[in-house]
């Protein structure tokens, strides 16, 4: 992976994107427009994931944690503040700050990567039975009941500065989309930044980049803090989609599935985990609706042969080809001109 | 003439590995614009010593000042953003990035972005890395990565430039090369450098510190030392 990506790409795949959301809805039907904002948190958390651990290099196995706090946070502050527009700045606040304090410790204590990992998914299980305990009436937040492990209701959107004027489901999945392009720009021109590149160096050699003069911590912290952030805003537009956010955004198959979408994708881009987010989504859920085979077996196989046979993702995989094949095609011309030049140089 | 400024010095500097007395007691001093080569026998206690002053080990006892601050157990990144430049014993390089951003990554922490561009492009030039400045480090000799950092190193204009045996594996032209390179570094910046091979010290250097167990044996020129037959018996007796 080169440092310098480009954030040209970047833009070409937004541009794809924009395209996609406008001819959606004459492809789609209307009930699978309506299921797609899930899918788009869903998403953002696998991008929120590819930022912190492909970019970064900091295996967080409790991503969801995150995921999950955004869309609690969301829920509560909607109920309480009576508007979505506040209460996703609020969502995303929450995961970034719950972030940063974790990120203090560990990262500041100097826990080893392998500890990192299941100090996350700790978290994030700790948060899962702490959220299933909540059921009685005394657990509420302002006016918002917790629910225990029922969940509580997610608002939906609104026009900004009108709590009544609800958004319509074609326009929850145009803003949906929009803060998909937008959480996907900022990360591709993140990770092309002086910050991002130092991220990058991290995960290259972490030594050699506190010997050049980076205080290695401090980026690592804020990385962490603003995938949270990211994986929060996932979390928002997943818990609208479903109307309701339970436990179940804390528990072990949340974060798993998150790191089975950055693996197939590909953990060094940022487009491919998105992808591959939609791409499994929806072939596990038409799994699902058939009995013959098992929609978590067909989803562990396909991890399986990924990690096998094509271990970098799919799309750095298919990027490769490409870039071979320039490569031989340019080889080519080159062996073409110079017979074309003996050629001529012996007639 | 008056004595130049100490700007590195270490004050009874001690780092024991249980029993073992790696670094024993060391009074050091090394003054601005100075070149210095350390020397002794495999064990000596060099590298960790270099280690103390780089703040990858954290000394046992002792003091290690830097420019009148004391830097004892300060992290790494500390005593880099002092304006040190540091190249490991062990190659330490962004292996899955390419030559030039390597270079950058050590330039830009310094400069802005067109500054740091400019350096890099200059370091290239001045250590003829222009055929590699695109190729993944990972992919390249050892003499070359050898190369690569010494030009990270080069690319952040440091004034103190902390060298670990930068020509171990280097072919007789790259070692020349790297003799070359480090004399005129030493027109800007001090330095310290450890090294092994006795015809690049007695090309570069000046002053030489021996090491023996340790402690310091002797500091003199190098004809010195070598006329020296107990230092002789330390060095030259373990090396062959
Ligand atoms: N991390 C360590 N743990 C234990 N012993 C060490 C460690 N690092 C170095 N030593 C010991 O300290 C002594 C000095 O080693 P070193 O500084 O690498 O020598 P030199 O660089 O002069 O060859 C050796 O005896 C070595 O075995
Ligand atoms: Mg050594």
């Amino acid at each position: 992976m080169r440092l310098y990506g480009t954030f040209n790409g970047t833009l070409v795949i937004a541009g794809l994107a924009i395209i996609f959301t406008l001819i959606a809805p004459s492809i789609f039907q209307f009930f699978t427009i309506i299921t797609l904002t899930q899918v788009i948190g869903l998403s953002i958390l696998a991008l929120s994931l590819a930022l912190v651990w492909g970019f970064g290099g900091i295996l967080c196995f409790g991503q969801s944690a995150f995921f999950g706090i955004g869309a609690y946070a969301y829920s509560v502050a909607a109920v309480n503040i009576g508007g979505s527009t506040g209460s996703i700045f609020i969502a995303i606040l929450a995961a970034a700050i719950f972030a940063a304090i974790l990120g203090y410790f560990v990262f500041y204590g100097k826990v080893s990567d392998v500890y990192l990992a299941v100090i996350t998914l700790t978290v994030s299980l700790i948060l899962y039975s702490l959220m299933r305990r909540t059921s009685g009436p005394e657990y509420k937040i302002g006016k918002a009941l917790l629910g225990g492990f029922n969940g509580t209701g997610s608002a939906p959107l609104n026009m900004p500065g009108d709590g009544s004027a609800m958004l319509f489901p074609m326009q929850t999945f145009y803003v949906s989309m929009a803060i998909l392009i937008i959480a996907y720009v900022f990360t591709g021109w993140l990770v092309t930044t002086k910050f991002g590149r130092v991220c990058i160096s991290i995960r290259e050699n972490e030594v050699r980049t506190e010997l050049l003069g980076y205080d290695t911590r401090l980026y690592k912290l804020c990385l962490f803090s603003i995938s949270a952030g990211i994986a929060g805003l996932g979390g928002v537009l997943f818990c609208v989609g479903v109307t309701r956010v339970t436990p179940d955004v804390f528990s072990l198959g949340q974060s798993a599935l998150a790191i089975i979408w950055v693996i197939v994708g590909g953990r060094m881009t940022l487009i491919g985990p998105i992808l591959a987010t939609f791409v499994l989504y929806f072939l596990t859920s038409s799994l699902g609706s058939q009995q013959i085979l098992n929609a978590n077996l067909v989803l562990g196989i396909i991890l399986v042969i990924f990690v096998l046979i094509v271990p970098n993702g799919v799309v750095p995989t298919i990027m490769n080809w490409f870039e071979r094949r320039r490569i031989k095609r340019y080889a080519r011309q080159k062996e073409r001109r110079m017979k074309l030049r003996k050629h001529r140089a012996i007639g | 003439m008056a004595r130049r400024e100490v700007v590195v010095e270490t004050r009874n500097l001690s780092m024991h590995f249980g029993g073992v007395r790696a670094v024993d007691n060391v009074d050091f001093e090394l003054r601005e614009k100075e070149l210095r080569c350390l020397i002794g026998p495999n064990g000596a206690g060099k590298s960790t010593f270099f280690k103390c002053l780089t703040g990858q080990l954290r000394p046992t006892s002792g003091d290690v000042v830097i420019r009148d601050i004391i830097m004892t157990g300060r992290e790494s990144h500390e005593i880099a953003s002092l304006g040190v430049g540091i190249k490991t014993q062990v190659p330490n390089l962004f292996d899955g990035l390419t030559a030039f951003e390597n270079l950058w990554l050590s330039s830009r922490r310094w400069h802005g972005d067109r500054r740091a561009n400019t350096l890099v492009k200059e370091t290239i030039d001045r250590l003829e890395l222009g055929e590699i400045r695109g190729s993944i480090v990972g992919s390249l000799a050892h003499g070359q990565r050898q190369m690569v950092e010494l030009g990270m190193v080069v690319a952040a204009e440091p004034w103190l430039v902390l060298l670990d045996e930068p020509a171990a594996g280097m072919t007789d032209e790259e070692t020349f090369k790297t003799a070359e390179l480090v004399r005129e570094i030493n027109k800007t910046s001090a330095l310290i450098v450890v090294e092994h091979d006795m015809n690049f010290i007695r090309a570069i250097s000046d002053i030489v510190t021996l090491f023996h167990q340790g402690s310091i044996f002797m500091e003199d020129n190098m004809d010195v030392i070598s006329a020296d037959p107990r230092a002789r018996e330390i060095y030259l007796g373990q090396k062959t």
